[in-house]
């Protein structure tokens, strides 16, 4: 089960890496939004809460952009099926969830090292809060895109109904992670977060349970 | 080891259209069957209900070994699976999908075995080339390498000779033969020759299981 789990993160790393399908459109994705969100303000000077919104904003559209690929593909390309003849679903659920984590987490290194450079408002005041944020945003951003995306991928509407699906869904989500990096900025200390963080680690965990439960049946029809 | 495939009063419906109703039959080891009928008649998706791709509308799909039942989620273990629709990442080359594939369903020694399996099916001298780059042909005999590496109890063909030349419609007959005498060999078809090949005819068309024999009568 976990060597089957590694072999289709694997294969869709060394897919992506190959093809780069969601790699170039995310890294494009991102330089876009930055240079936008550059020239919007130029010349102003924006608050640090603005910016942790608008850090924010990148991510949730970077993440709709690029982590639906994974199933949308398989099923676009039809290799649904040679999956499908391969392994258990639950397997199957876990190789992608573990792509979606790393890709995920890559995007947001860039994204996070990007913003740092290019936003001069945007000073953290505590590290740990901000990267414990955005660590625990991460994996739910990544566990529920990943679940939605199995369910849209077997829908015609693809690509608009991704990011209306997922709004509502990561709505909570979003609001904990935009309120944690507000506080990494105005200098809260970790142990004061602890409600946040556990309302993030829930919210992964719920997810992830619940995908592995509902997968499936969303997997074979 | 006694393998048992048997389907109990099987109908599946897609809305209100209805593909097929109160399909029976028990097939164990060495045995075979044929499943004809018209375009659209239900073949391939008859054929995804005993794979366990697609659920029946109603009725079960059982697998039994030794008379003991095996879950749903373990029967891709006894499976192989040919099909048009069936397709591989053409991203990558031959071999990689087989090994891929080995590694996602944990063959073991499974280097050994591609290999001999690619010289099978004839494949072995552009193992390294990317699927892109396959003609359709070429495609067909890599579904087989897939579909046979794990030795299947259970060997599912839907329109097994479509694209191959005639050395390779050799070869389906030397599978599908070797097929029969180690496991189950279901073969959905039109082509007269290939329903010779097999002990029972299903034909959806009718909708009876007739023994072949029945029917030369
Ligand atoms: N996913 C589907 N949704 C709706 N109808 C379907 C679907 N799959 C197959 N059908 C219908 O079921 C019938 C049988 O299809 P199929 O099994 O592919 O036929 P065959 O393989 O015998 O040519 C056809 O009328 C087809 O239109
Ligand atoms: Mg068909």
């Amino acid at each position: 089960m976990l060597s089957s789990i590694w072999a289709i993160f694997l294969k869709d790393l060394k897919s992506e890496l190959r093809t780069r399908y969601a790699l170039n459109a995310l890294l494009m994705f991102v330089v876009v939004t930055i240079s936008m969100i550059l020239f919007a303000t130029a010349g102003e000077v924006i608050s640090g809460e603005l910016l942790s919104g608008l850090l924010w904003v990148v991510i949730f559209f970077s993440a709709m952009s690029g982590l639906s690929r994974t199933f949308v593909s398989e099923e676009d390309r039809g290799t649904v099926i040679f999956l499908q003849l391969a392994t258990r679903p639950s397997a199957v659920y876990f190789g992608k969830l573990l792509f979606n984590l790393v890709l995920i987490f890559g995007i947001n290194f860039f994204v996070v090292i990007a913003y740092f450079l290019t936003m001069e408002g945007f000073k953290i005041k505590s590290f740990d809060v901000f990267l414990a944020g955005l660590i625990l945003g991460s994996l739910g951003l990544a566990s529920a895109s990943t679940i939605i995306a199995a369910i849209i991928a077997k829908a015609n509407t693809k690509g608009t109904l991704y990011p209306v699906l997922s709004f509502p869904v990561l709505l909570p989500l979003l609001i904990t992670a935009i309120n944690m990096t507000q506080l990494s900025i105005e200098g809260a200390k970790l142990v004061e977060t602890f409600g946040h963080l556990r309302i993030l680690f829930s919210y992964f965990a719920v997810v992830v349970i619940a995908s592995y439960l509902l997968f499936d049946y969303i997997w074979k029809e | 080891m006694e393998f048992k495939l048997i389907c109990k009063d099987i109908r599946k419906s897609f809305g209100r259209l209805l593909v097929f109703e109160s399909i029976n039959f028990e097939l164990t080891n060495n045995s075979s069957l044929a499943v004809a009928g018209k375009n659209g008649s239900g073949k391939s998706t008859l054929l995804k209900i005993i794979a366990g791709l697609l659920s029946p509308s109603s009725g079960e799909v059982i697998y039994q070994i030794n008379g003991k039942k095996i879950d749903k989620l373990d029967w891709f273990k006894f499976v192989g699976f040919v099909a048009p629709y069936l397709q591989l990442y053409d991203e990558f080359t031959g071999y990689e999908n087989l090994e891929i594939l080995a590694k996602i369903r944990g063959v073991k020694d499974y280097k050994r075995k591609i290999e001999d399996i690619l010289k099978r099916v004839n494949l072995y001298a552009r193992r390294n080339d990317l699927v892109r780059g396959y003609s359709s042909g070429m495609k067909q005999r890599l579904k087989y390498a897939c579909a046979l590496l794990h030795d299947p109890i259970l060997l599912i063909l839907d329109e097994p000779t479509s694209n191959l030349d005639p050395e390779g419609v050799e070869m389906v007959w030397a599978i599908a033969e070797e097929q029969k005498k180690r496991g189950i060999l279901i073969i959905a078809t039109n082509e007269p020759e290939e329903l010779k090949i097999c002990e029972e005819v299903i034909n959806l068309d009718e909708l009876k299981l007739k023994a072949k024999g029945q029917i030369v009568k």
